[in-house]
């Protein structure tokens, strides 16, 4: 027996051992994140004041303020919205509670499935060429917004089904039993007890959506607009595209304008998953069932 | 006494094989209790289920015969089943109240039903409830969630549900499986009240509840009706040797 003795250990030191190497991952999960919030905090902060949030750009956009680009995020946050909700929350529905589990029903999972692998900017240039070019809507901020809004379709869908199919289905049972129909069954007993889950889905879908450059890239976004844009059919500025341009496309941009319109973006995107965390600790802690 | 219900040769199996019908022939008289007996996987609950159409949910394969309720063949795809659930009511084994309040439990078939009137609601509503045997028990709270009263409570909620849309028949599957004694009594009791105005139908969670409570009882094993007898003659004198077996608790 010449083999070389290796140190060795008791189980305790190698359980110790394990625990701090996963205490370890977890915690390197995380820094990133709170290294980056604290850094644009650090450089972001100083830029931001009332005239920064309000104004129009000045001066190649090296001074004044982002009012545009906010407020074309804004619109077509909401853009997003009108078009993606419904549509998303139909087909949520559609599959929860009407389809049957067959060939037909298995594709459309599916391809939902692959539609939220796909690169956004692939969406960008599907929405070029449907909605700008065959379509004729121009870049504008419909187009901008029905590109956001597939992009964001299969979030929607998926979080939603999800959160009807959460809802027990002795509920079904129990409502068809007394008579009611399919129809009033789910909007009077699923839809409302699924809404909280619906909710969060929606709004971190719209949270990423309003974060993308590259959908918005050739369907709606303004390298400079002098004004705000007046109708569906303009173009418009987006914090996102902004930041890019900003970044990359003008020289001698002072770095704090940089990192104030980041440290806008991030606020809004971030506001917005925390919304999407109140209402759903705010449900589980009023649910019954 | 008129017979309620006809079932002529109802045959029935889901698309999965578990439980499954074979052949039933059986009349049912109104103002009875009627109770299903037999071991698990019998065919209790598809018998219920059916005479309601709410095995319409699950995926039948096969389904024939004749279910005749008042003479009107309610397996027939023409059936109004929205009119025909209204008629036929059914408490499950499990107290599953809606997640809603007291009021709006009992309200809601009602409610469904196109009855918007606040007055004739709350009538309903008391009725329904007096009928249950639990009003004195909610009546300052029925806007308190119906999860916040006992099993037992749930459970005669979910009777007085039914009990709301005036149904003219009741199926309880195994309504007292989950309930303490004393709720199982107050349960046993109201039926015993309710069957002069309805026709009640009931798979008890025990034979010996089947014989505190019902006027009939119809022995299913396996999908088949093996006998159906009045209730003093199948515990005294059944005439078939698996329901000696099963009434004297020889298997099951």
């Amino acid at each position: 027996m010449n083999q070389p003795r290796l140190p060795s250990l008791s189980p305790r030191q190698v359980e110790r051992l394990g625990f701090l190497g996963l205490a370890l991952a977890s915690t390197l999960t995380i820094l990133p994140i709170f290294i980056i919030i604290a850094y644009i905090l650090y450089q972001g902060f100083p830029a931001i004041s009332w005239n920064f949030l309000t104004e129009m750009p000045s001066d190649g956009m090296r001074q004044g303020g982002i009012f545009p680009a906010i407020i074309g995020t804004f619109y077509l946050t909401l853009g997003t919205a009108v078009f993606s909700i419904p549509i998303g929350l139909g087909a949520a529905i559609y599959l929860s509670e009407y389809a049957r589990d067959n060939a037909w029903t298995r594709l459309i999972r599916l391809t939902i499935i692959n539609l939220a692998g796909i690169p956004s900017v692939v969406y960008g240039l599907f929405g070029m060429g449907l909605f700008v070019i065959f379509l004729k809507f121009g870049t504008s901020i419909l187009s901008a917004s029905l590109t956001l809004s597939i992009m964001t379709l299969p979030v929607i869908i998926s979080t939603a089904e999800e959160a009807l199919r959460s809802v027990p289905q002795s509920f079904r049972v129990v409502s068809i039993s007394l008579g009611a129909t399919r129809w009033q069954t789910i909007w009077k007993i699923v839809l409302p007890n699924a809404l909280p889950g619906i909710l969060t889905g929606v709004i971190l879908g719209l949270g990423r959506a309003a974060g993308e450059t590259a959908p918005i890239l050739f369907t709606g976004a303004a390298f400079f607009l002098p004004h705000l844009p007046g109708s569906l059919f303009d173009a418009t500025m987006a914090l996102p595209y902004h930041l890019f341009v900003i970044s990359t496309q003008v020289p001698g941009m002072p770095i704090q304008i940089q990192y104030g319109t980041v440290l806008v973006l991030l606020v809004f995107v971030i506001n917005m998953n925390l919304i999407a965390n109140a209402i759903r600790s705010r449900a589980r802690a009023k649910r019954q069932w | 006494m008129e017979d309620k219900i006809i079932v002529e040769h109802l045959s029935l199996s889901y698309s999965d094989g578990t439980e499954s019908l074979q052949d039933i022939n059986l009349h049912i008289k109104e103002n009875n209790i009627t109770a299903l007996i037999g071991p698990a996987g019998g065919g209790k609950s598809t018998f219920l289920r059916t005479l309601n159409r709410l095995n319409d949910l699950t995926d039948i394969k096969l389904i024939s015969g004749k279910v005749l309720i008042d003479g009107e063949n309610i397996l027939d795809p023409r059936t109004d089943v929205i009119h025909l659930r209204q008629k036929v009511g059914i408490v499950f084994a499990r107290p599953i109240p809606l997640p809603l309040s007291i009021y709006e439990n009992v309200a809601y078939g009602l409610q469904m039903a196109g009855e918007k009137r606040k007055s004739a609601l709350d009538e309903a509503v008391e009725r329904a409830l007096h009928q249950a045997q639990l009003w004195d028990e909610v009546h300052d709270r029925l806007s308190a969630s119906a999860y916040a009263i006992s099993g037992g409570q749930q459970q005669r909620l979910c009777l007085a549900r039914v009990l709301a849309l005036q149904p003219e028949i009741i199926l309880l599957d195994e309504p007292t499986s989950a309930l303490d004694p004393i709720s199982t009594a107050k349960i046993e009791n109201s039926l015993e009240i309710l069957k002069s105005s309805y026709t009640i139908l009931v798979a008890p969670h025990s034979t010996q509840q089947a014989g505190r409570i019902a006027d009939d009882v119809a022995f299913f094993l396996q999908g088949e009706l093996v006998e159906f007898l009045p209730a003093t003659l199948m515990f005294t004198n059944p005439r078939d040797k698996r329901t000696q077996d099963y009434v004297q608790g020889r298997f099951g």
